[in-house]
C-alpha cells in the first residue's frame, strides 16, 4: 500500500476526471485541480502503463475511485470478483474517496456498460441498501451513492429519489456523490424544478459534488430531452444551479467529467477554474 | 417490470419500449427509451472499434460498426472490465458469413486481443544481462525459463504480422500468403509484436508452457535459436530461471 495518510481526504477544491493524455499536464502543473478522479474499472489490469501512472498520480494527488460497473440497483446478486477487484484497488490505493451509482447495469451476467434506472419503491429501496451494506463490508469502507441521470418515469415509482437516496444513507451509513448536472438533466426531462431538488437536498450527506456537460434532445411530443453526455463544457444552468448548491453546503470537493471528445488539457483546467471561483466566493 | 424485460428490449431495436416507462404525462416512454439503447449500443460499439483498430481498417469503418452491433447482441460483455472485451470475436468472425472471404480476419483479432492482454499484464524485471552467459550450456539446456506476464504467442497460418504492421505502421502490404508467427513482448510498457522466425513457435510455446529448454528445443525441429534468444532477451522476456529437478 501506498502512503497516503497526508491525503485521506479529497479537498473543498476542484477536481477533474483523470484521462491517460493529460498526464504530463498534470506532473507538470496541475493547478487549479486538487485532486483526480479514475474510473474503477480502467485500472483493473495486473499492471503495465495504467498502474504506472496510477502510482505516478497518487504519490502527488488526492484520488477518488469512482466505480462505473457495481450494479448496486440490480435485481441479481452483486458480482463476487467486481467486489474482490474493487476491495484489491482500494487496499493498495487507499484513495481519498471511493463512490458509485445508483444505477444498474448487469443482468444475467451480461454488463451492458450504461447506468440504466430503476424505480423507487420499498423493495428497490431494500435491495440498493443491502447491495450497500455488501459493498461496504467487502471494500472495507464507507462509499458515496450517487444520484442518477433519468430520461423517463417508472409508474410503479412511489417513493420520492430525495426520500430514497436519504433513507438508504440513514440505513447503510453510506454518503452521498450530488452530480449537479444529473439534477439538472433528471429535473428537465421530468419536468420538475431543480432548484427545489437543490434546496431539499441533504447536503450535510455530501462528499463530493460532480459536474458535466450533457447534450440536448427532443421526446417523442417535442419536448426538451437532455442527455448526460459528459463530452462538452457545463451549461451556464448548471453553473448557476452549482453556485446555489455551494452557497447552501458550503465549499464542496467539486469534479469536473468530461469523458467523451476529452479536450486538451487547458480547456479543462479553465472549466477547474471556473468551480474555484465559485468555491472561493464563499470560502472568503 | 423486470430488468430482465428492460434488457430484452435494450438489446432489441424491435422490441417497443417496455410498459410502465413513461413520459411526465404517463405516455409511453418512446424516444426516452431509446437513449438507453443508444447509449448501451454506442458505448460498446466504441469498446469493440477500440479493441481491433486493425479489424476495423480490414472491413472499412462502416461495416465494422454494423458489425459491431450484431456482435454485441449475441455476445455482451460478461465483466464491468472492458478492456478485455471482446474476446468472443475471433470465433464470432470465423463464423459471420459477410467476412468469409476474409479467412485471416480472425487470427489479426487474436493477435489485436493478444496485444491487449499484453499491455495490462503484470509487471516483471529481466534477468540482468549475462545471466544466461554465466552458465555452462548443459545448465542452460536443463533450465526453465519464466517469461514475462505480457508474453504472448499468436501462431497463424496467415502473414498476420505483416497484415497488422501494413495497417499500423503503413509498411508495405503483404503480397503472399504466408503463414506467420507473432511473438508479443512488452519491454516497458508498450506490448510490440514481433515476428518470430521460422519454426520457432513451438519452441516459444513450450517454454511458456513451463518445459526445459532441452524438451522445448526438442519440440521445435529447426529454427534460428540464437535469433530467437535474441528476441527474448532484447524484449526483457526471460525473467526467471530455474535450473533444479
Amino acid at each position: 500500500m501506498l502512503d497516503r495518510t497526508a491525503m485521506d481526504r479529497l479537498p473543498a477544491r476542484p477536481g477533474v476526471g483523470y484521462k491517460p493524455q493529460h498526464f504530463s499536464n498534470i506532473l507538470a502543473d496541475a493547478a487549479p485541480v486538487a485532486w483526480l478522479e479514475i474510473h474503477a474499472e480502467n485500472y483493473m489490469g495486473e499492471g503495465g502503463r495504467p498502474l504506472a501512472q496510477l502510482r505516478a498520480l497518487a504519490e502527488r494527488f488526492p484520488l477518488s475511485v469512482h466505480g462505473v460497473g457495481l450494479s448496486i440497483g440490480g435485481e441479481g446478486p452483486l458480482d463476487r470478483d467486481h467486489l474482490a477487484r474493487l476491495h484489491r484497488l482500494c487496499g493498495w490505493l487507499n484513495p481519498a474517496s471511493f463512490s458509485e451509482h445508483l444505477a444498474w447495469s448487469t443482468h444475467d451476467a451480461a454488463f451492458l456498460n450504461d447506468l440504466l434506472p430503476l424505480p423507487y419503491t420499498e423493495a428497490t429501496l431494500a435491495r440498493v441498501a443491502d447491495h450497500i451494506d455488501q459493498v461496504q463490508d467487502h471494500v472495507g469502507r464507507r462509499m458515496l451513492l450517487e444520484n442518477p441521470s433519468v430520461y423517463l418515469d417508472f409508474t410503479e415509482t412511489n417513493l420520492d429519489e430525495i426520500d430514497f437516496l436519504t433513507e438508504v444513507v440513514k440505513r447503510t451509513g453510506c454518503g452521498l456523490l450530488l452530480d449537479v448536472n444529473n439534477v439538472f438533466v433528471s429535473c428537465t426531462n421530468r419536468r420538475t424544478d431543480p432548484e427545489d431538488y437543490i434546496d431539499r437536498f441533504p447536503h450535510d450527506l455530501v462528499g463530493e459534488i460532480h459536474l458535466g456537460g450533457h447534450d440536448e434532445d427532443r421526446d417523442d411530443t417535442g419536448a426538451p430531452l437532455l442527455i448526460d453526455a459528459h463530452g462538452s463544457e457545463v451549461t451556464d444552468p448548471v453553473w448557476q444551479l452549482y453556485a446555489r448548491t455551494i452557497r447552501r453546503a458550503g465549499p464542496r470537493p467539486t469534479l469536473i467529467e468530461w469523458d467523451n471528445d476529452v479536450p486538451d488539457w487547458p480547456v479543462l483546467a479553465a472549466e477547474a477554474t471556473r468551480a474555484a471561483r465559485i468555491l472561493d466566493r464563499v470560502t472568503a | 417490470m423486470s430488468q430482465a424485460e428492460f434488457r430484452a428490449a435494450l438489446l432489441d431495436p424491435g422490441r417497443p419500449a417496455p410498459a410502465g416507462l413513461t413520459d411526465p404525462d404517463g405516455r409511453p416512454a418512446g424516444r426516452r427509451f431509446d437513449v438507453y439503447r443508444n447509449n448501451v449500443t454506442v458505448s460498446l460499439t466504441e469498446a469493440l472499434r477500440q479493441a481491433f483498430p486493425v479489424v476495423r481498417k480490414l472491413v472499412g469503418d462502416e461495416f465494422f460498426t454494423a458489425m459491431a452491433r450484431e456482435h454485441l447482441r449475441a455476445h455482451p460483455p460478461t465483466s464491468p472490465v472492458l478492456m478485455f472485451y471482446g474476446r468472443a470475436m475471433p470465433a464470432f468472425l470465423e463464423t459471420f458469413p459477410p467476412v468469409g472471404q476474409l479467412p485471416y480476419l480472425a487470427d489479426v483479432a487474436r493477435l489485436e486481443l493478444a496485444l491487449r492482454e499484453s499491455y495490462h499484464a503484470a509487471d516483471a524485471a529481466a534477468l540482468p544481462p549475462g545471466a544466461l552467459q554465466d552458465l555452462a550450456p548443459e545448465a542452460v539446456l536443463a533450465a526453465r525459463f519464466t517469461l514475462a506476464p505480457a508474453v504472448r504467442l499468436v501462431a497463424s497460418r496467415w502473414p498476420v504480422h505483416a497484415i497488422w504492421s501494413a495497417n499500423m505502421r503503413g509498411t508495405p502490404v503483404p503480397t503472399a500468403a504466408d503463414a506467420q508467427d507473432v511473438l508479443i513482448l512488452r519491454p516497458q510498457f508498450d506490448a510490440e509484436p514481433l515476428l518470430l522466425p521460422i519454426g520457432a513457435a513451438p519452441f516459444v510455446a513450450a517454454l511458456l508452457a513451463g518445459r526445459t529448454v532441452a524438451e522445448a528445443l526438442e519440440a521445435a525441429p529447426a529454427f534460428d535459436l540464437t535469433a530467437t534468444l535474441g528476441l527474448l532477451i532484447g524484449g526483457n522476456a526471460i525473467t526467471g530461471l530455474s535450473t533444479g529437478d
